[in-house]
């Protein structure tokens, strides 16, 4: 129940979507309506056509040159309509995926970075892509298909009893045997699918496990046993797979067993009645072609409503990814920040990601203006928490920061941020010109400040010897640069705009010794005068902070300058010893 | 694909019975027309009930039989396509096994697992749907004419005329549109690939605000998408009007020409009917035939990629591909013997380029390690580090020069003997499911209680492994995801040392652990004694300083070998890693050499 309450509920959003073509609905449907009425009229005509050719000497040729000129003309007019809805079909679904893709993409740009960290990228770029696919393919099919379908059953139905009531019934009483059969085997069935798709996914872990750790296999010599795990595995698959298949597989032949049955009992009907007279061979024809006509749909339908299924669960999860809360929006009255001088201060802040884990507590910092803030800690201790609350990519739980003196919640995202450079140690470039990538789509800026910018950066020289120079193109995430000169272009990117304040990731030991120097120089150049917070990694970086923050385990565990912090003899002494000292 | 049929080989009884079964069914479809015509004509015609009642027995009958042929077909189906796949997936699964670390480089794992997974599945239906209608649907379509002829020459002229023309209709509308899907796809992929840009990318996004100009982006591509999208269901769009009105047509001429043969007593009307009826056929078979070649299609391409995966050629060869008189093994040094003298590892002049015109990883590497021998490998991410140390266990071959382990060529040894007497602990700590004994039995299947006890002691894991419930009966999950980073780091050098080999290699794999821990765990393996010969990769300095040698490597050379204070004298790159990591000791005042005192 609870399913086919969701499934309603999904079911009304798409149809939201597709409210907006709702001409081309309208033009669908009662084209749908056309296109059954003349395909079923059409065999009552060559059952005509067929009358009149009783047999030798006794045909009614002008009368059969009529019909078979209307027969051409339906025929025509029937294409004509098929290929008009052919078309609105594809409008109507093909604009609909377009939009629900672009929503879906608008609401990631606004979604909390909480959902982004939390959930894998594959699966949400596999929700705009691959479901909005299948949701296309099930809700085509469900346009061309459902409605003829369903239209074609009563078309036919009112065909044939305008023609013959009782051989009608022949038809209307054998159909559901087949819906019994193809009911029965499904239910059979449905227990080996489940069976196979649990051993496919055991098999699918084996497989990510010993093919994803290959080198470690091999290195171990594990190969021989690995094998025999799958073969296990794999015997098992093959058994279960054979069963599901097979069974499966009979539904087919059973329905189309059944058809012949609902044929047969049409023949034979038909012929008795013809032999009193009750019709005639031309309508016999009809009625065949009919009693053909009449159980396709139906089986048709079924598979419609499967593939309708997977559809409506692929626009679930969709919806789920559109109907995600996004972020606080700013503030009504949210300032605009200008002429920042660089006072930052944190009062009182606590924040976690998740309730249960306590990360920052109760922590206090004053950074005057041009102060430089090192944080420092063991690998994956959470240091980047720190930049996701300075840069408002996530929010304190309690207590507040102050840029300005000004709470940030009341300063627009977009003029914080922009009185922060960031330069993060996953280097991001994406595919685009080195020039659009150190602009990042900021038209105003010149060709000199791009240069000047590059040259104080150090990467003019390279980017000076690339086969383009700034208009090369590269690739998805930088292509072929090398990691120091990915990260020279995010540093330049920086540079060109002259924040107030830094926040940068230090590289651990990205790059070659002598791209490594520049890089530092670089930083340098761009800390001079501004509030920088660090994520350090290099004792001279950290010696030369005014503040150093020690993380461990995504807490701040200890404050202060580095003689006072070795002074205390706490975690950053230990630190300190085990990394830089003999 | 082509070969990939020779998995079949098991199931050569089913693969012929299956369309064989088939074949028979359509036959049987064949003659219902037939029996309607005698229907009509007979029984209708010469008013005889019971010729009626006989012929609709027989219609039964032949449902009867089409049923009984018709499921066979489908067991036999079912059973071949599901036992190629198996056997596919087995000679899959066994040939990745045996790839050597550069075919795994350039395939990916993920492209292997999707082979494994999706491509294999997309063949067995394929196979299971080619075993069942391949054959049936043109016979169907053949039969039918040929029927016709049967029935009536003349009249069947229109057949012969008509199914070609629905055949060029059909399959070149196919044709037409696979270029166009082919479009269609590369634009997916484009609105693809900017989604997983955005979303890696968010921070530097949002940090520079842009995401108006990357909605603005996606729309245009999305809207593109959409065009050819439409562009191509134009034409898709057009076959279902097009074979109907050609049917249509079709049946208009043979009623008239029907009518006229009527008139003239060369035609009964039952065969008109059975005429018209074979027809309506030849269309539903055709129109079932485009959308099984388009599915036959895709399992082929499916079956062109796993044959491209079984094509790439496997690592080196068990018993070692090189001959041994080939290499210089016999030669001067050792000859296979390992005399006191022998150094354990020596690199000669040693080349490696991963890529065929490549740049090399390394390049002229030449140094030897003794036995027992602790030795430090140093220097920044890319300079080759990792490179070096896969070398001793043969994951690559050199392209130039030669490594030699006890005196001999490492091309002349079994790989499986060579990684035998090497415990190697890789950058990226990877378990797997099972119990944690499991896991550390991958080093030694036959290592008892004792061994494992002193490798989790020596590893520094015997602590935290003693408070799992179960102890080394714990159960890892798969990947080792209920494990912190660093007990997945400190149990794989345990694994290495249940082992117990000659040459330990340390890549990189300290990088979890804490200072305490990690010194502790530098003191274990230094007691190892002088059995073991250990290099240690790091970036850290610390890490390796007390090394009896060091190698330090930049851009793929070696740009210093010696120990720590040799270093610190001659080599300039060693200095600056030492001055970046290390400079600020005397600033920083006394602290210092507590490692050292320890």
């Amino acid at each position: 129940m609870k399913s086919n309450g969701n499934q309603i509920r999904t079911l009304k959003k798409v149809l939201r979507y597709i409210k907006k073509y709702g001409l081309y609905v309208a033009e669908s449907l009662l084209l749908a309506l056309v296109i059954v009425a003349l395909t079923l009229y059409v065999p009552v005509l060559t059952g005509r056509a067929i009358d009149l050719a009783l047999g030798k000497g006794q045909v009614d040729f002008q009368e059969i040159g009529r019909i078979l000129l209307r027969i051409l003309l339906l025929s025509g007019l029937t294409a004509l309509a098929q290929w008009c809805m052919n078309l609105s079909n594809n409008k109507i679904t093909y604009g609909v995926i377009r939009d629900i893709r672009e929503q879906a993409f608008r609401r990631i740009q606004i979604l909390p970075l909480k959902y982004i960290d939390s959930h894998a990228h594959g699966e949400i770029v596999s929700r705009v892509i691959a479901d909005v696919d299948q949701f296309a393919d099930g809700l085509l099919m469900g346009f061309t298909q459902l409605f003829t379908g369903v239209l074609t059953i009563f078309g036919t139905l009112v065909f044939m009893l305008t023609i013959h009531v009782k051989i009608t019934l022949v038809v209307v009483l054998i159909t559901p045997v087949s819906f019994f059969v193809a009911g029965f085997i499904a239910r059979r069935t449905y227990h080996m699918f489940q069976q196979q798709s649990k051993v496919r996914g055991e098999q699918t872990a084996l497989i990510d496990e010993m093919i994803g750790n290959q080198k470690v296999v091999q290195a171990y010599g594990h190969e021989r046993e690995a094998l025999e795990a799958f073969d296990r595995i794999n015997d098992r698959l093959e058994k279960c797979s054979l069963q599901a298949t097979f069974f499966s597989s009979i539904t087919n032949p059973s329905t189309r067993f059944v058809n012949s049955l609902v044929y047969t009992g049409v023949a034979l009907a038909g012929a008795l009645t013809a032999l009193k007279g009750g019709i005639t061979v031309g309508q016999l024809s009809c009625f065949l072609s009919y009693a053909n006509q009449y159980t396709k749909p139906f089986n048709e339908i079924s598979g419609v409503i499967t593939e309708l299924q997977n559809a409506l669960a692929c626009a679930a999860r969709i919806f789920e990814l559109i109907e995600e809360a996004p972020q606080v929006p700013d503030a009504p009255d949210a300032k605009v920040l200008t002429d920042t001088d660089g006072r930052v201060e944190l009062s009182h802040v606590w924040f976690s990601y998740v309730p249960e884990q306590k990360l920052i507590q109760d922590f206090n910092l004053q950074v005057k203006p041009g102060q430089r803030v090192a944080i420092v800690g063991p690998t994956g201790c959470g240091k980047s928490t720190v930049i996701n609350l300075l840069m408002r990519f996530y929010d304190v739980d309690s207590g507040q920061i102050l840029v300005n003196g000004t709470d940030i919640r009341e300063i627009t995202r977009e003029s914080l941020r922009d009185a922060y450079g960031m330069v993060l140690q996953e280097t991001w470039l994406r595919s685009g010109t080195i020039r659009e990538n150190i602009t990042m789509g900021d038209i105003r800026v010149t060709q000199e400040e791009i240069v000047a910018a590059a040259k104080a950066t150090k990467a003019h020289s390279f980017i000076r010897r690339l086969p383009n120079g700034y208009d090369t193109v590269i690739g998805e995430d930088g292509g072929s640069l090398s990691q120091g000169q990915k990260q020279l272009l995010c540093i330049t990117r920086v540079m060109l705009r002259r924040p107030p304040m830094l926040i940068l990731d230090e590289a651990t030991s990205s790059i070659d010794t002598r791209t490594e120097i520049q890089v530092q120089n670089a930083f340098a150049r761009l800390m001079e005068g501004r509030t920088s917070f660090i994520v350090a990694h290099r004792l001279s970086t950290i010696q030369g902070a005014d503040v150093i923050l020690v993380m461990r385990d995504g807490n701040i565990v200890e404050q202060g300058s580095h003689s006072q912090l070795l002074e205390l003899g706490g975690f950053y002494a230990k630190l300190y010893d085990s990394q830089f000292a003999g | 694909m082509k070969n990939l049929l020779g998995y079949l080989k098991n199931y050569k009884k089913e693969t012929i019975l299956a369309p064989l079964f088939k074949l028979l069914e359509a036959s049987f479809e064949l003659l219902v027309p037939l029996v309607m015509a005698s229907v009509i004509d007979r029984g209708i015609g010469g008013n005889q009930t019971d010729y009626i009642v006989k012929m609709c027995l027989v219609l039964v009958l032949l449902g009867v039989v089409g049923l009984a042929c018709s499921i066979t077909a489908q067991y036999f189906a079912a059973k071949a396509a599901v036992g190629f796949a198996a056997r596919l997936r087995h000679a899959l699964f066994e040939h990745i096994q045996s790839l050597s670390f550069s075919g795994i480089d350039t395939i990916g794992t993920s492209t292997l697992i999707t082979r494994m997974t999706n491509d294999v599945n997309q063949v067995q239906s394929g196979m299971n749907l080619a075993l069942r209608l391949l054959l049936r649907s043109p016979f169907v379509v053949f039969g039918s004419v040929a029927m016709a002829f049967t029935v009536n020459p003349k009249a069947a002229l229109i057949f012969a005329v008509t199914v070609p023309l629905l055949m060029v209709l059909v399959f070149g509308i196919m044709l037409v549109n696979i270029p166009m899907y082919k479009k269609v796809q590369a634009k997916l992929d484009g609105v693809l690939s900017l989604t997983r840009e955005n979303l890696t990318g968010v921070r530097v996004i949002r940090a520079f605000h842009r995401e108006e100009e990357e909605i603005r982006d996606f729309s245009g591509r999305n809207q593109e998408l959409t065009g050819i999208q439409l562009f191509a269901g134009r034409v898709s769009a057009l076959m279902n009007p097009l074979t109907y009105v050609v049917v249509n047509g079709a049946v208009v001429l043979l009623l008239r020409r029907g009518a006229r043969q009527v008139y003239e007593g060369g035609l009964t009307q039952g065969e008109l009917v059975a005429l018209v009826n074979y027809m309506t056929q030849i269309l539903v078979e055709l129109i079932k035939m485009a959308s099984l070649i388009i599915s036959i299609t895709k399992a082929i391409a499916s079956g062109n990629r796993i044959q491209g995966i079984l094509e790439i050629p496997s690592g080196p060869d068990r018993d070692g591909d090189k001959s041994r008189e080939d290499l210089a093994c016999t030669e001067g040094i050792g000859a296979g013997q390992t005399d006191a003298g022998t150094p354990k590892i020596i690199f000669d002049h040693v080349g490696l380029t991963y890529h065929e015109g490549g740049e090399e990883a390394l390049s002229d590497l030449t140094f030897s390690i003794e036995k027992g021998q602790t030795v430090g490998i140093i220097g920044g991410t890319g300079s080759g580090k990792t490179s070096l140390v896969h070398l001793i266990p043969r994951f690559y071959d050199v392209t130039r020069g030669r490594v030699l382990v006890d005196g001999v060529d490492v091309r002349a040894c079994a790989p499986e003997e060579l990684r035998r007497k090497v415990g190697i602990v890789m950058q990226k700590a990877v378990l797997f499911q099972g119990s944690i004994r499991e896991n550390l039995l991958w080093g030694d299947p036959d290592a008892d209680r004792a061994v494992l006890e002193q490798a989790l002691e020596a590893s520094q894991s015997m602590e935290f492994v003693r408070e799992k419930e179960g102890g080394m009966d714990f159960q890892v999950s798969q990947g080792g995801k209920n494990l912190s980073g660093g007990q997945r780091q400190r149990l794989s050098i345990a694994r290495a040392l249940t082992r117990r080999p000659e040459i330990l290699i340390l890549d990189d794999s300290a990088s979890a652990l804490d200072f305490a821990t990690e010194s502790r765990l530098r003191r274990a393996i230094r007691e190892l004694g002088d059995e073991t010969t250990v290099l240690i990769v790091s970036q850290r300095i610390s890490s390796i300083q007390h090394a009896d040698q060091i190698i330090v490597l930049d851009d793929g050379q070696a740009v210093g070998i010696g120990t720590h204070e040799q270093l610190l004298a001659d080599c300039q790159v060693y200095r600056e890693i030492f001055e970046t990591q290390v400079s600020g000791r005397e600033a920083g005042g006394v602290r210092g050499d507590k490692e050292v005192s320890e």
